[in-house]
């Protein structure tokens, strides 16, 4: 039964791609979008009884082999399909996810002529998505992360006329180059030192390992921590985290859905998954695990604090997921795996349902993405109004303790701070006063951004997709500030979506809290549980399990006094803070410190390349040359044949004295 | 001697001679009326002997081949396998002739006598195995096609191309006659076998100078660099039949005594000629290349194709091996259906008058008024450009196979470096039929014996070649190892 159903779940979305990539136009859009979203939902309604199995503690870890891949050497590697505890959790959130988004994409991308190929690259992303979590040995990982990459990049440059789509697109593909090798080096490493690529065998024996070094780069380095921070660097990347974080916000130019699907739920945490499904090998690696928490607890801080100042929507919503998956990855560098993928669950809910409340409004706002031309849409888009209070509420961690209630958020986020001050170390109590902050700010930015689109007065004539729309300018308009533009809401393909994604924003968190946080038979051997750190968590001090209700009310206040009660605050604030504002509002200038290190130094070198090396050698000697010498000899054999019979005479003596000299020699 | 057995073993010779005796006197007493009737029965007499051919070559009994007429004469696989090309070839040629003709009143029955003759020649040649036979059979083909090649009167062109061709020719056949008069001289043979005994335990400074001068005389009638200078002119002034006819079976029939003669007679001192035909080999293949490279006439760019290719089969005589040997032969198969075709696809090529049309610059834009024309004819440049899966491929590749197992890697290399120069030319042709904008000169009409010339070549160089692989490959295989065959 689970054999079947595991094939299925991952090779329908397959299936779908490439039937609905080679049958495109040929079978029509609503043949290739029921062809694929159809799959997606049976690859979903599959994946929950699995998940239910895990729960109730009916089922079994399993291994279900596909097909012998390598045989070479003592290196060899099988395709098979891994379902555990963990897998079993990733596989819900991928495939509910997709076939969410799939469904939402047929309202949000109703008018693009390029359905087919869309909902074919989300498929298959979906499916190179199931391969890595499934993988049972890190190459067929690595082929499933390599896969979700691709996925990526095409659908972030969906829009390929688009020349900042494009940028984009590439932008994001190099930045997890980057992270890859470190991944792959991480590989290497690890078939070099454990003499295989098979994940059980590696974490059966990464624990008697600790202690041993090995030579890296001329240093005698502890072998644990050398593989753990190259695969954690891989992390990095697909994660997006501080330093290889800059591709995602730009990868915000891809349409809507795919943000929701790939850069919040589930490709962008791959990285934590994979922390966690080689959990064993970190604890073997004091200093890769610190590493993790320091660059997840500074993430967190960094991207939330970007967060405020960003008017893009998309782009809000994007830092904020570049932020969670900071308190993810510290919640991980802790030990406390199973909260990191608690967290992972409930915010893949709820991001995915900001994310495609987002669109929803993009869509009503004729494509306006600026917050500054927002406002006062709570009536006219109630439906998405409260499906984004949800994921507000949600995000924000809404709940109180004594009450035992609380959104999705609630449970997660207040469990990675509880988690990180109980570890006691020093590093925890860093992690969990960034935490503590960055959940200040986190519900700062989600109110500012809830205020700004939904509250206050209509602010839509500004915006040039309003003007177009209702062909005004602001001064033709007068004092309507509509500009008589009248919103819509999204049609049912886009709110069911919604809808059933706010269910996973309010409940997520309170009904799966027991199995995820406390239940050591639930994990199973799936991920490394620390019991004595999750019984410490539960008995942190009250102030602590109340601090981020109080820094979210905080927040929620300091929204409501800057964006509603005087909304001249933040000019003034910006203003008096002039220099800081412009540090956090340029991105801390990454991309430009990027841009003078490696972008404009890599052009340079490549430009020398190119026109020295590729041009001035390689073309003039090669093919440019050999050209040169095919012309001059075709014009000497034309002159040769001159059409006497005397010299062709000639030619002949010459050739036969020629030869009997040759052979005399 | 037993007479009969000479008979019956050089049968496909006589029946020809025979044949052409005969049609010359019906030619002579029925007059030009009987033009179209002698080339069916000239046609009926090649297919009559390539009949025998195959009798003989199938014949079990036979099957290590034998000796006629006291040792001048031979019967084996590797004759049978050539005359059974050079007569396909003849007959392609003949079937695809008359309408040439048509347009200027100047088909005449000695055409197809010539053509008769000329075959006659060519198996007298393929089957010698004793030098005067091979002088007689080749001097006996090269007189018809002097005499081919200047055959229209009334064209300037033709007339000197066949005043050149013979010219040249004679000087050739002066340098050959020398060289056969210094190894007699040195060998106190004609015979290849006794050639072969007398050179078996080393060769002084005479023989040597002897197997120099036949190489050289040889080499003129395959057209191998530097004695390819008549080539372009003559196959640009020839009769479009004619130049077919030269490029098909006079060259199947050239090659097929270089490759006897070096392999047989002076087979035990190869160390002597093998450089001489490395250099040919790849100075045919370069200047071949570069002199196609510069022309705007079809017909020379062909003639040129022609010296580029034989350099491509000089590379399996190079190896001098079985091998290399069998690999001459598959490809000369195939060049020579690649070569007919070409040719019939030019023939094919006529402006709104009935002229030719040999201006590459006309055929521009072939594709669009003529598509299926344009196709055979561009698979036939795909084809000799070497391009896989065509079957031009499987030729190229077998020859440099077989250089490769007789340790000649750098032969091989620098001869298919030099084919990436060769591809220009032929996709130059099909660019100019495809892409260009079409000049509109050419008015093809259809004409049925052409065209099944050309479809069938167009089959057999295609994909669908490969399945003869296994056949065509087991009878090279057969007819290069009668050559190593020692008695």
């Amino acid at each position: 039964m689970l054999h079947t159903s595991i094939l299925l779940i991952v090779f329908l979305p397959l299936l779908a791609a490439i039937v609905g990539g080679l049958g495109n136009r040929a079978f029509g859009n609503t043949v290739v979008k029921t062809i694929t979203t159809g799959s997606l939902f049976v690859s979903c309604l599959l994946s929950w009884p699995i998940f239910y199995g895990f729960i109730s503690g009916t089922a079994t870890a399993e291994v279900v082999p596909v097909l012998q891949w390598v045989q070479s050497g003592n290196l060899s590697f099988d395709w098979a399909l891994r379902v555990d505890t963990l897998t079993a959790v990733m596989l819900v959130v991928i495939t509910t996810v997709s076939a969410l988004v799939h469904l939402y994409s047929w309202g949000y991308m109703d008018e693009d002529p390029d359905q087919p190929r869309f909902f074919a690259y989300l498929s298959l992303f979906t499916f190179a998505m199931l391969m890595l979590v499934t993988a049972d040995n890190l190459v067929q990982m690595f082929f499933g992360w390599e896969g979700v990459g691709l996925a990526s990049y095409l659908l972030i440059g969906f829009w390929f006329k688009k020349p900042t789509a494009n940028a984009a697109a590439i932008k994001a593909f190099v930045v997890n180059r980057v992270g890859d090798l470190g991944f792959m080096l991480g590989i290497f490493g690890t078939f070099i030192v454990f003499g295989t690529t098979s994940i059980p065998e590696i974490l059966e024996a990464a624990p008697t390992m600790s202690g041993a070094t090995i030579g890296f780069m001329g240093y005698r380095m502890h072998t644990m921590d050398i593989l753990c921070i190259l695969l954690f660097i891989g992390a990095m990347g697909k994660s997006a985290q501080l330093g290889l974080h800059t591709w995602l916000p730009d990868a915000m130019e891809g349409p809507t859905p795919v943000s929701a699907l790939i850069h919040a739920a589930t490709m962008v945490t791959a990285g934590v998954f994979m922390v966690c499904r080689l959990s064993p090998m970190f604890e073997a690696a004091p200093v890769a695990l610190a590493m993790v928490t320091f660059v997840g607890a500074a993430t967190c801080i960094f991207a939330a604090t970007i967060g405020t100042t960003q008017w893009d929507i998309k782009r809000v919503i994007a830092y904020s997921t570049c932020s969670q998956l900071g308190y993810m990855f510290f919640a991980a560098g802790v030990g406390a795996y199973g909260v990191a993928m608690f967290h992972l669950f409930t915010h893949a809910f709820f991001k995915a349902l900001l994310f495609l409340g987002a669109g929803s409004v993009i869509h009503a706002m004729h494509h306006e993405q600026d917050m500054r031309y927002y406002g006062g849409l709570r009536k006219k888009i109630p439906i998405t109004f409260w499906a984004m209070m949800f994921g507000t509420l949600a995000i924000t961690g809404v709940g109180v303790y004594h009450l035992g209630a609380g959104f999705a958020g609630f449970w997660s986020k207040d469990a990675i701070l509880e988690v990180a001050f109980a570890r006691g170390t020093g590093l925890g109590t860093f992690a969990f006063w960034m935490g503590v902050f960055a959940a200040l700010l986190t519900s700062f930015y989600s109110w500012r951004l809830m205020f700004l689109t939904f509250w206050g007065k209509p602010r839509w004539i500004e915006s040039e997709h309003i003007q177009h729309s209702v062909h005004k300018t602001p001064e033709g308009a007068g004092e309507d500030t509509t500009g008589g533009y009248q919103p819509h809401e999204s049609p049912v393909s886009m709110l069911v979506p919604l809808g059933v994604l706010s269910l996973g924003a309010i409940f997520a968190g309170q009904v799966f809290a027991p199995s995820f946080l406390d239940d050591a038979a639930f994990w199973g051997s799936s991920i490394f549980f620390n019991a004595n750190l999750i019984d410490a968590m539960h008995a942190v001090p009250y102030w602590v399990k109340y601090s981020a209700f109080v820094v979210m009310l905080l927040g929620l206040f300091g929204a409501w006094l800057a964006y509603i009660k005087d909304t001249s605050i933040p000019g003034k604030f910006v203003d008096q803070f002039r220099y800081v504002h412009r540090f956090v509002f340029n991105k801390w200038y990454f991309d430009e410190l990027y841009n003078f290190l490696f972008v404009r130094p890599a052009f340079w070198l490549g430009r020398k390349f190119w026109i020295i090396g590729d041009q001035g050698i390689i073309d003039r000697f090669g093919p440019n040359g050999a050209a040169w010498v095919v012309q001059k000899g075709t014009v000497a054999a034309k002159k040769i044949q001159s059409g006497y019979l005397n010299s062709y005479a000639l030619v002949m003596i010459l050739g036969v004295v020629a030869a009997v000299t040759w052979v005399l020699m | 001697m037993d007479f009969l057995l000479s008979f019956q073993l050089s049968a496909p010779e006589i029946i020809l001679a025979v044949a052409g005796l005969v049609l010359l006197m019906v030619a002579a007493f029925a007059g030009n009326k009987s033009a179209q009737t002698v080339t069916y029965l000239a046609i009926a007499s090649l297919v009559a002997a390539g009949a025998v051919v195959v009798e003989l070559f199938t014949n079990d009994a036979l099957s290590q081949g034998a000796d006629a007429w006291s040792g001048l004469y031979r019967m084996d696989a590797f004759g049978n396998f050539t005359k059974l090309l050079i007569y396909l070839a003849t007959i392609g040629c003949l079937i695809v002739t008359p309408k040439f003709f048509d347009a200027k009143g100047e088909y005449r029955p000695e055409y197809p006598v010539l053509m008769i003759f000329g075959a006659v020649g060519m198996g007298i040649m393929v089957s010698a195995v004793d030098l005067m036979t091979l002088y007689i059979g080749l001097e006996l083909s090269s007189l018809s096609s002097y005499v081919l090649a200047s055959y229209s009167r009334s064209d300037e062109r033709s007339a000197e191309a066949g005043l050149k061709y013979f010219v040249l020719g004679a000087l050739a056949s002066g340098i050959l006659l020398y060289g056969m008069s210094l190894v007699y001289g040195f060998t106190g043979s004609t015979s290849y076998l006794g050639i072969r005994a007398a050179l078996a335990d080393g060769m002084g400074t005479g023989a040597l100078f002897g197997v120099v001068f036949v190489l050289a005389g040889l080499a003129f009638k395959i057209a191998a660099v530097p004695f390819h200078m008549w080539t372009p002119d003559v196959y640009e002034g020839a009769p479009t039949p004619v130049t077919a006819f030269f490029a098909t079976a006079p060259k199947v029939a050239a090659i097929a005594i270089t490759m006897r003669i070096a392999l047989d007679p002076f087979g035990a001192q190869s160390d002597a000629w093998q450089q001489i035909i490395i250099f040919a080999a790849l100075a045919s293949i370069v200047v071949g290349a570069l002199g196609a490279i510069g022309q705007e006439n079809i017909k020379r760019l062909l003639a040129y194709s022609s010296i580029n290719n034989v350099g491509f089969i000089l590379v399996g005589l190079a190896a001098a091996t079985e091998a290399g040997a069998a690999a001459m032969l598959v490809y000369l198969a195939i060049y020579v259906a690649m070569s007919l075709g070409s040719f019939v696809a030019v023939l094919m090529l006529r402006d709104k008058d009935g002229n030719q049309v040999e201006n590459i610059s006309d055929i521009a834009g072939l594709s669009r008024s003529h598509g299926l024309l344009a196709l055979c004819l561009a698979i036939m440049m795909l084809s000799l450009a070497g391009i896989p899966p065509l079957f031009g491929f499987w030729g190229k590749f077998v020859v440099f196979q077989a250089a490769v197992q007789a340790d000649m890697i750098i032969l091989a290399a620098l001869g298919i470096a030099a084919s990436v120069i060769g591809a220009f030319y032929y996709l130059k042709i099909v660019k100019i039929m495809y892409f260009d904008d079409p000049a509109d000169v050419v008015e093809a009409k259809g004409e049925t014996s052409r065209w099944v010339v050309l479809l069938v070549t167009t089959i057999f160089v295609s994909p669908l070649g490969y399945l003869l692989t296994p056949w065509l490959g087991d009878l090279a295989a057969r007819a290069a190892s009668a050559m190593f065959f020692v008695i």
